[in-house]
């Protein structure tokens, strides 16, 4: 026991990620990680979004979905998303060349899309409750509707606490550049909740109105 | 094994471009415009579902390879995700047509 | 996550576990073994609280007309049963082993996630306690171990049953899914040098494989249960018949993760028994690439088979043909396997020790299990012996004789590699016979009870139906099947204490893991191998095999004796898990509740991000 000693004060990185530099497959452990996370992500929502096909139009009562898709205003949130997609992926660039203040810019503009997403996602929901009187008791689709958009919402909000934690870094200048991977499998999760929307928005909103 | 894959995984290093990612991000714009604008076209109605499947999969297709990398990366990721992706599509058919 | 990101910050200043033995040390560890150890105890203390209520369901059956036990609480024994000892006894001791040998059979000091590895304990065994909490906090659930709605439903259940099944089941389950990633990633990327995929043993494949089913199947039963706790807590209407609900749906998704789940626990089976038969049979493994194949084969077919569990509910011949054609195909590699292990055994010059008598009688047990399975395949003859007891016989077959054996056999083989101590061969012999007469006059009579029409499920039957001989049988076969359990758990406390001290490789073994002493060191390896053999310590034992030369050159070039860096203990993973511990009883008791315990796990979350790796440097032999 004399041998062993507490190196609590090592040099961080060496130790940290002395495990990333010599793996079997070449590829660091965190980011092969997060790729069998989002496959396995893939089937939470495919699951859902099963649920959502075989039960959209079983309601007893209205309001079913042909009534209350809005078009306009969830493309516009689409965007939103899509865009913050986009300063993601310049974020992790900038995270690679080690501009750490950049990365945070990105960050930020990245959060402010998610927030974006989120405002007009929840006014919809405001709007479907008080104007069509559907919430998730009213009958199957609700219940389908707002837990399947209801779970996508709680990816976003994960997310962005995610990434407020590395733009903290960013903008203290402690985000250097052997972190990368750690904006980098952040974006990863990021682009995965838009593809995910990318299909609800097809199969929820868009197949609905038009009449498929 | 290991050296050969470190290799690769190194000489892929090559991300994609700021340029890249701006086109990326106009293509989807572009995209979602065309998916909205279509379900507004009387003659597209008899093959509307197919193609918004279509333009909806060029999206996620864009997404995955681009912000995500995948096309730079190692193929083991896109091994994976494409397991996982192809399973769910596959039982997610089978039991919406059971079910249907 | 972004470790390191913040140096000197709050997190980092926090106190760090510093205790290497006692109470705090085994709290906060992030070492594979001891985790595995944890594992172990844990999941053979709640084996034997399902095996308890095995004996009480067996006794209240063991006569017609008896009224031992209540028909409510006989419907919480059996769905009890069945939950505990899936997920928190077969699953958890087949963790135990995949804990502590994964690493070493692959060759690696520890898995890729130390500490996510503590928080799947720490989440199983939160799972487990909240389950089983409802024994006294108002009853267990009695809706079986499926949870079918509408029967799981407020309306038709009320109190808190059913609750606490589901919120017991995701907490371990995200236990599960997160060591199916950490095994992934472990063994593609973790590898020693030269253990390349196909020199691996065969156990870290079938623990690879059946990861990937972990992690495709628990995001299905997640959505199934939450749906159903949805309509429990919150009054949503997924299975509100009266809302045009379609019931089967939550039946398609329990059994998308259902079938897969039969794979997780007997895929882990196959591979330990591959592991025990070379060993004792002096051969290599016959047939290793095709047994390979037919592992992936076995998961890849096993996630199209899910509805041969609904043939009766109605889904029309072509369906039907389709699921029985498929489970069908399924009989093929596990043949394979089976003519594998076989040819294994042919000519080889076998030693009957403890280990390889329960890896036998997995060969004779399975075969019964898997035979059973393809007359219940066969969608015709599935709907005259659905929902009888043919098909409680077939999958305890399969349950017991498949899994439950070849964890045994792992227990005498791996047990003195994992405790220092040899088990007592003797006693090993005894329980093995005992289990093996036990389990047959146990569920042997349950396939002819099924032929001849006895359902499951119920709590009693009338006299005179011709089923008193057989039940009484099966009773008296569960009882014997204690007994042995009871000598079992007798060798393993007197033998950790007072057994003869393992050597590093008792059995003559074939594997890296013998080449290390017994128990492991905390590095494992002192210089970590360099591989060139599928059977690495056989041909450095025997370099005068053909390859002999290329391995004694490898074994030259095995890794630096060097100083090495292990994480240290961590809290956070604790935190976590007791932060989600208490959120479940939020959601039943008070929402504020709820909330602190979310909120005391995102603090753990922060901490574990931000408190750095706690990393110790060991020098290799400077412990002994």
């Amino acid at each position: 026991m004399s041998h062993s000693s507490h190196a609590a004060s090592m040099p961080a990185g060496a130790a940290a990620h002395g495990h990333e530099h010599h793996t079997s497959l070449g590829i660091p452990n965190h980011k092969l990680a997060t790729w069998l996370f989002i496959a396995s992500e893939s089937m939470f929502f495919a699951a859902l979004i099963t649920t959502y096909m075989v039960f959209r139009y079983r309601s007893v009562v209205g309001p079913h979905p042909d009534e209350v898709v809005n078009i306009p205003l969830t493309t516009v949130s689409t965007f939103i998303l899509l865009m913050s997609s986009l300063t993601m992926a310049l974020g992790v660039s900038a995270a690679q060349r080690g501009e750490s203040k950049a990365v945070g810019r990105f960050l930020l503009f990245t959060i402010l899309g998610g927030i974006g997403f989120l405002v007009i996602q929840f006014y919809e929901w405001w709007h479907l409750a008080h104007h069509y009187g559907l919430t998730w008791n009213t009958n199957i689709f609700g219940s389908i509707f707002y837990i399947l958009t209801g779970f996508h919402k709680a990816h976003v909000i994960f997310g962005m606490i995610w990434l407020a934690v590395l733009a903290v870094s960013a903008f203290r200048g402690t985000l250097r550049r052997e972190h990368a991977v750690h904006v980098d499998v952040a974006g990863l999760y990021w682009h995965f909740v838009d593809v995910v929307w990318i299909v609800i928005f097809t199969v929820v909103f868009l197949l609905t109105e038009a009449g498929v | 094994m290991g050296e050969r894959a470190m290799d690769r995984a190194h000489a892929g290093h090559a991300h994609a471009g700021t340029r890249e990612y701006l086109k990326v991000g106009v293509m989807l714009f572009v995209l979602t415009v065309v998916e909205v604008a279509v379900i507004y076209l009387e003659a597209l109605r008899p093959v509307l579902a197919p193609v918004l499947v279509g333009l909806s999969a060029w999206k996620f297709l864009l997404v995955a390879s681009v912000f995500m990398h995948l096309k730079y990366d190692s193929r083991v990721y896109s091994g994976f995700f494409a397991v996982g992706v192809v399973l769910a599509i596959l039982i997610a058919l089978a039991v919406t047509a059971i079910l249907a | 996550m972004a470790t390191t990101t913040l140096e000197r910050s709050f997190w980092q200043a926090l106190p760090k576990p510093r205790a290497r033995t006692g109470f705090w040390s085994w709290v906060t560890t992030v070492d594979h073994k001891r985790i595995g150890i944890l594992y172990f105890w844990t999941a053979l203390a709640f084996f034997l609280i399902g095996g308890v209520e095995a004996l009480l369901i067996r006794l209240q059956l063991a006569r017609p007309e008896q009224d031992l036990v209540a028909p409510d609480l006989f419907n919480q024994l059996f769905t009890m049963h069945a939950t505990t000892m899936i997920f928190l006894a077969i699953m958890p001791l087949t963790a135990a082993f995949f804990n502590y040998f994964i690493p070493l059979l692959v060759g690696a000091r520890d898995v890729a996630f130390p500490k996510l590895n503590a928080l799947s304990y720490w989440m199983f065994l939160a799972g487990g306690i909240f389950l089983n909490s409802s024994w006294v906090l108002g009853g267990p659930s009695d809706a079986g171990w499926f949870g079918y709605p509408n029967y799981s439903l407020s309306e038709f259940n009320p109190g808190l049953g059913v609750d606490f099944w589901i919120i017991g089941l995701l907490l371990a389950g995200i236990g599960t899914l997160v060591s199916g990633f950490n095994f992934i990633v472990t063994i593609l990327n973790m590898r020693a040098p030269g253990m390349s995929l196909m020199r691996m043993p065969m156990f870290a494949w079938a623990t690879l494989v059946t990861s990937f089913l972990i992690v495709f199947s628990f995001p299905v039963i997640t959505v199934a249960l939450l749906l159903l706790l949805f309509d429990r807590v919150f009054g949503t209407v997924f299975f509100d018949v009266f809302s045009g609900a379609d019931l089967t749906l939550y039946h398609h998704l329990f059994w998308v993760f259902g079938h897969p789940e039969v794979y997780i626990i007997v895929l882990p089976a196959m591979g330990i028994v591959s592991e025990v038969l070379p060993v004792f049979s002096r051969k290599p493994l016959f047939g290793y690439s095709v047994m390979v194949f037919s592992t992936m084969l076995i998961g890849f077919v096993g996630f199209g088979v899910w509805s041969h569990h609904l043939f009766t509910v109605g889904m029309g011949p072509v369906v039907n043909t389709i699921f029985s054609l498929a489970t069908m195909i399924i009989a093929v590699p596990t043949g394979i396997k089976m003519f594998n292990w076989i040819g294994t055994l042919f000519g080889g010059r076998l030693r009957f020790t403890a280990a390889m008598l329960y890896s036998l009688g997995f060969l004779a047990l399975f075969l019964i299990g898997g035979l059973t399975g393809v007359m219940l395949s066969a969608a015709p003859s599935n709907t005259q012996i659905h929902h009888t007891y043919f098909v409680v016989g077939h999958f305890h077959y399969v349950m017991i004789g498949g899994a439950l054996f070849s964890l045994m056999s792992a227990l005498h083989y791996w047990g003195p590699k994992m405790f220092g101590r040899m088990l007592d061969e003797r006693l090993g012999k005894v329980a093995f016979w005992t289990l093996f007469v036990g389990f047959n006059l146990t569920f042997f009579p349950m396939n002819i009870l099924g032929v001849m029409g006895m359902p499951r499920r119920i709590y009693t039957y009338s006299a005179g139906m011709g089923w008193d001989g057989l039940n009484a049988t099966s009773t008296l076969g569960a009882l014997i099947m204690a007994v042995s359990i009871l000598i079992t758990l007798y060798n393993l406390v007197t033998s950790l204490r007072n057994g003869e001290r393992a050597p590093a490789d008792p059995w003559d073994g074939r594997t890296l893991e013998w080449a290390i002493p017994s128990p492991a060191p905390e590095y494992n390896f002192a210089r970590l191998p360099n591989v060139s053999s599928r059977d690495e310590l056989w041909v450095r034992k025997h370099p005068q095999l053909a390859e002999g030369a290329a391995v004694a050159a490898s074994a030259e070039s095995d890794g630096p004796a060097e100083p090495i860096a292990m994480p240290g203990g961590s809290y956070m993973p604790l935190l976590v898990s007791l932060g989600l511990f208490i959120a479940g009883y939020g959601l039943l008791y008070s929402m504020p509740v709820f909330v602190g315990g979310i909120v005391l796990s995102l603090l753990g979350l922060i901490g574990w991000g931000f408190e750095g790796d706690n990393m110790r440097i060991i020098q290799p032999g400077g412990e002994q």
